[in-house]
């Protein structure tokens, strides 16, 4: 029987259909993933599900262990043993992991909290979850792998039954990626059911047994994994076409050496005593595809923030030369000017001014560009950000939409857009495809290829292996701080990168 | 203002729905104006005619032009995601200053205003250079300033009053732009201005219009674009005819008026705007997009400094002496008004006419209170709710949006 049942869910916004019909049923005890583009629903549904959108704001019956439910809040959910685990982590990070555990539901007589409790209960979770660490540790001072285990604690605190995982592994790097998995695994093991959404479909293919697929609001396939599960079979499901590559055809035409970087060394700006970069040397070509590979904390977002008017890092030294001169990167204007552009990995905190609309994000690193005299020509101004929505095929109702309403691919199209208007010749994308749906990302990549084409030199930071080895001419393996490989993309191959990093690691 | 209302006989229902349909998904942009509108009517009616008589409206205009003044700047730092607190401190120092300069030491009263324009942008300046560069919390060091610039006027007066001013000073605050035309009844020149500036605005308003049209990115219906601006044009035509038939358009009007379309234009049409904007929106976003985030911090607080130095010339030559007690609590006045016009406390969001309305409903409140003889007491209490009663709609509004 199964645990849950959502059956004929409908919702909508004021001219929207979010949800059209939609069932999900999963059995006790397995593992379901729920699969899709960005936008095609799931969030819209687990919502639904934990009752953020209160029962009556929608069409369709909840039906959890055979009853059926009407949850008016998260709380209603909870108290059923329906936890959501959110991408975004909800923790408070100047407190400590016990209290954080317990937020909301405090171990406490009369309102005074009872601290023993408290963290012998926390210790008990967190050795349920695979996590050495005291409970009076700042979560602050955790890895994000970590803070994302003490999230599961959290809702193990709460006799979890259904646990909903949104994009866990999203932000953690390999390793942490696989711990979790296998703590899925572990609990399904111990009877828990999961529910797992996620764009990763290899891990999907390796834990979850049975997938849901949505696509535009209604459920299109639901695809049993026992017999094996092709990933080219979920994602023809996903976009509803078959993506016979997922990387568009290239033909590259490389050319003279355009930067060229010697022993560039960085220090942590908190502790100087610790080198985040490490004597670090490369070069990219005009048209060329550059990737940089490595783990989560290898140092690559921080080698190209420093180059990037050093915005990270202390006590920076080395050698950065563009054209064979040697370059004045010291401020990102001057960097900018100079030719270099770095389109960051955090396009929420780092990327765009979110409350503004599409036209006025595109042309703020060269606002000069659309101005006269310091006076802003609207009008080009315009011009501009609509060339772009068209160039990039951003999805909008248009140049005046604010670029928070926007999905995360349509908003990575919007922080490209604003890079390609400073028009520079190098161009760091820092994982310019986290958190974006299939069709989103082979568009990306389309631009990416038709940069390269151009004469644009193009260096990709991506903990996607398989994209690295999909979109790049040459690889550059970072461990550490340290450039410990380079390969042509033709030579390389997932298990060269891993056993690359992995002798540089035993090695140190 | 019966003349106001004859547009809408014109239209016809279906565009007045269409009308009434784009109020209500631009209700955050206009509430405030009708708000002001409501509130003067309110009073208008209240007061039985007085709110509206020209020396009570001259006297309004007089009254608030300082908070005003200072409101523009603080929309600025409140835009780009800081506060100041030190600006009434600051106000009450310059004029203490003023009067120190040009009563005790004879200085002559045209230099020693430079003086403290450029002592208040160098304040301004010094308290920016803790916050954009060091990234001191600008609570924090406005808040020392404030208690620095309020000792600092005590010892400056040594804790007398000191006045009066020459005339030429005093004009700054209670002059009016002189009759060029010889009008034996009112004052002509000034309702020309009036009249010429209502056209100008109604003017520039019907070109961005056609502009936005020809690239279609203008969903504002016809009628209510008439209405708007007959509206607009006919208030601002009434008051300077009801200034004009008292004494013409007060000297201050015009300073107020000048820096309106400045700050005004500054703010949405120059690339430093648009920055400042970028900054209160997300500073590192903005610092990655190569703007200089520190540098323009700094200005923003030194430009405070500047209006604020600039009010505290207008207030002392209105009062016609400078006291240890000018200027103190008025940072309230204008961080209030600042909110009431639609600025945001995170930063990134409001406008300079946002502020400077909120600034009027604030003063007319003010004046219209005081006409009704209701006390002191009872003002603060309704000032406050309605400040809480503004924010609260605009953060309403801003979720069903």
């Amino acid at each position: 029987m199964p645990i849950l049942e959502m059956r004929g869910i409908t919702k909508e916004f004021p001219g929207v259909k979010a949800l059209d019909n939609v069932n999900l049923s999963v059995e006790e005890g397995e593992i379901h993933a729920l699969v899709g583009e960005n936008g095609a629903g799931k969030s819209t549904l687990m919502k639904v599900l934990s009752g953020v959108y209160p029962h009556g704001s929608y069409e369709g019956d909840i039906l959890f262990d055979g009853a059926v439910k009407a949850f008016h809040s998260i709380r209603d959910s909870e108290r059923d043993g329906i936890i959501i685990i959110h991408q975004e982590l909800a923790l408070v990070p100047l407190l400590s992991v016990g209290e954080n555990i317990f937020l909301g539901n405090e171990r406490a007589r009369g309102g005074v909290i009872d601290w023993h409790e408290t963290n012998h209960r926390a210790k008990d979770l967190l050795e349920r979850v695979g996590l050495h660490e005291r409970p009076e540790t700042i979560v602050d001072d955790l890895g994000l792998g970590k803070q994302q285990l003490v999230e599961i604690a959290k809702a193990l605190s709460k006799n979890v039954r259904l646990l909903i995982l949104d994009e866990p592994t999203s932000s953690l790097n390999e390793t942490d990626s696989q711990k979790l998995l296998d703590l899925l695994l572990e609990f399904k093991a111990k009877g828990i059911t999961s529910i797992l959404i996620s764009h990763k479909l290899n891990e999907i293919s390796r834990v979850a047994d049975t997938i849901t697929v949505l696509r535009d609001g209604s459920t299109v396939s639901r695809l049993d994994c026992e017999g094996g599960i092709s990933e080219d079979d979920i994602i023809r499901d996903m976009v509803g076409r078959s993506l016979e590559d997922r990387y568009p055809p290239r033909a590259p035409r490389i050319g003279e050496t355009v930067m060229e970087v010697r022993n560039w060394t960085v220090h942590h700006p908190l502790h100087p005593e610790r080198k985040v970069v490490d004597n670090v040397s490369f070069h990219v070509r005009k048209g060329e595809v550059l990737g940089i590979a490595g783990l989560m904390g290898a140092g690559r977002t921080e080698l190209a923030m420093s180059l990037f008017g050093r915005s990270y890092g202390r006590d920076i030294s080395g050698e950065a030369l563009i054209g064979g001169q040697p370059a004045d990167l010291s401020t990102v204007r001057r960097a900018v000017n100079a030719g270099l552009a770095y389109a960051t990995e955090d396009r929420k905190t780092f990327g765009l001014v979110l409350d503004q609309t599409i036209r006025r994000n595109i042309p703020l690193a060269k606002l000069e560009a659309v101005a006269r005299n310091g006076v802003v020509d609207s009008h080009r101004e315009a011009e501009v950000a609509e060339t772009y929505r068209d160039r990039l095929n951003i999805k909008s109702s248009s140049i005046e939409q604010e670029v928070v309403n926007l999905s995360g691919g349509n908003q990575q199209k919007v922080v490209l857009s604003k890079w390609l208007f400073a028009d520079p010749d190098i161009l760091i994308l820092d994982e310019p495809t986290r958190g974006i749906d299939v069709g989103a990302k082979f568009e990306i990549y389309t631009v990416i290829r038709d940069l390269a084409a151009s004469g644009k030199a193009i260096i990709v930071i991506s903990s996607e292996m398989p994209e690295l080895l999909g979109i790049t001419d040459r690889l550059y393996v970072m461990n550490e701080g340290r450039f410990v490989g380079e390969m042509p993309t033709a030579e390389a191959s997932q298990e060269r990168i891993m056993s690359t990093i992995i002798k540089t690691g035993q090695a140190a | 203002m019966t003349e106001t209302t004859s547009p809408h006989a014109e239209t016809s229902p279906s565009t007045m729905g269409a009308s009434f349909a784009f109020l209500k998904t631009h209700l955050r942009e206009y509430g405030i104006l009708f708000a002001l509108i409501a509130i003067m009517l309110f009073f208008q009616v209240a007061t039985g005619g007085i709110l509206l008589k020209p020396v009570n409206l001259t006297n309004l205009i007089l009254q608030n032009s300082y908070i005003v003044i200072m409101a523009i700047g603080m929309l600025m730092v409140i835009v780009c995601g800081h506060i100041d607190l030190s600006v009434g401190s600051v106000l009450g120092f310059v004029g203490a200053l003023a009067a120190v300069m040009i009563v005790n030491w004879g200085v002559p009263w045209l230099l020693a205003g430079v003086i403290c324009l450029g002592v208040g942008a160098v304040i301004g300046a010094a308290q920016g250079f803790w916050i954009a560069y060091f990234r001191i919390p600008s609570f924090i060091v406005t808040l020392a300033g404030m208690l620095v610039f309020k000792g600092l006027t005590l010892w400056l007066l040594e804790g007398q009053s000191v006045g009066p001013f020459p005339a030429q000073f005093r004009l700054i605050s209670s002059g009016f732009v002189p009759d060029l035309l010889g009008g034996a009844e009112m004052n002509l020149f000034s309702l020309l201005i009036g009249i010429a500036v209502a056209s100008l605005i109604l003017g520039l308003a019907i070109r961005t219009r056609r502009q936005e049209q020809t690239r279609g990115i203008n969903d504002e219906p016809f009628a209510f674009f008439a209405v708007k601006n007959a509206l607009i044009f006919a208030a601002l035509v009434y008051m300077s005819w009801l200034m004009a038939d008292f004494r013409g358009l007060p000297n201050v009007f015009i300073v107020m008026a000048l820096l309106i379309a400045v700050y005004s234009f500054v703010t949405s049409r120059t690339t430093f705007g648009r920055r400042i904007y970028a900054i209160g929106g997300n500073e590192k976003a903005a610092s990655l997009s190569g703007i200089n985030s520190q540098r323009l911090t700094f200005l923003t607080f030194a430009n405070m400094g500047m209006l604020a130095a600039l009010a505290g010339l207008v207030f002392a030559a209105r009062l016609n002496t400078a006291t240890p007690k000018a200027g103190i609590a008025f940072e309230l006045d204008v961080i209030a008004a600042v909110f009431i016009g639609g600025a945001s406390m995170s930063g990134g969001v409001g406008t300079v006419v946002g502020a400077v309305i909120g600034a009027f409903i604030m003063g007319v409140m003010n004046n219209g209170m005081s006409i009704l003889g209701i006390g002191i007491d009872w003002q603060q209490v309704i000032k406050g709710l309605v400040l809480l009663a503004a924010v609260i709609f605009d953060v309403m509004n801003k979720k069903k949006g």
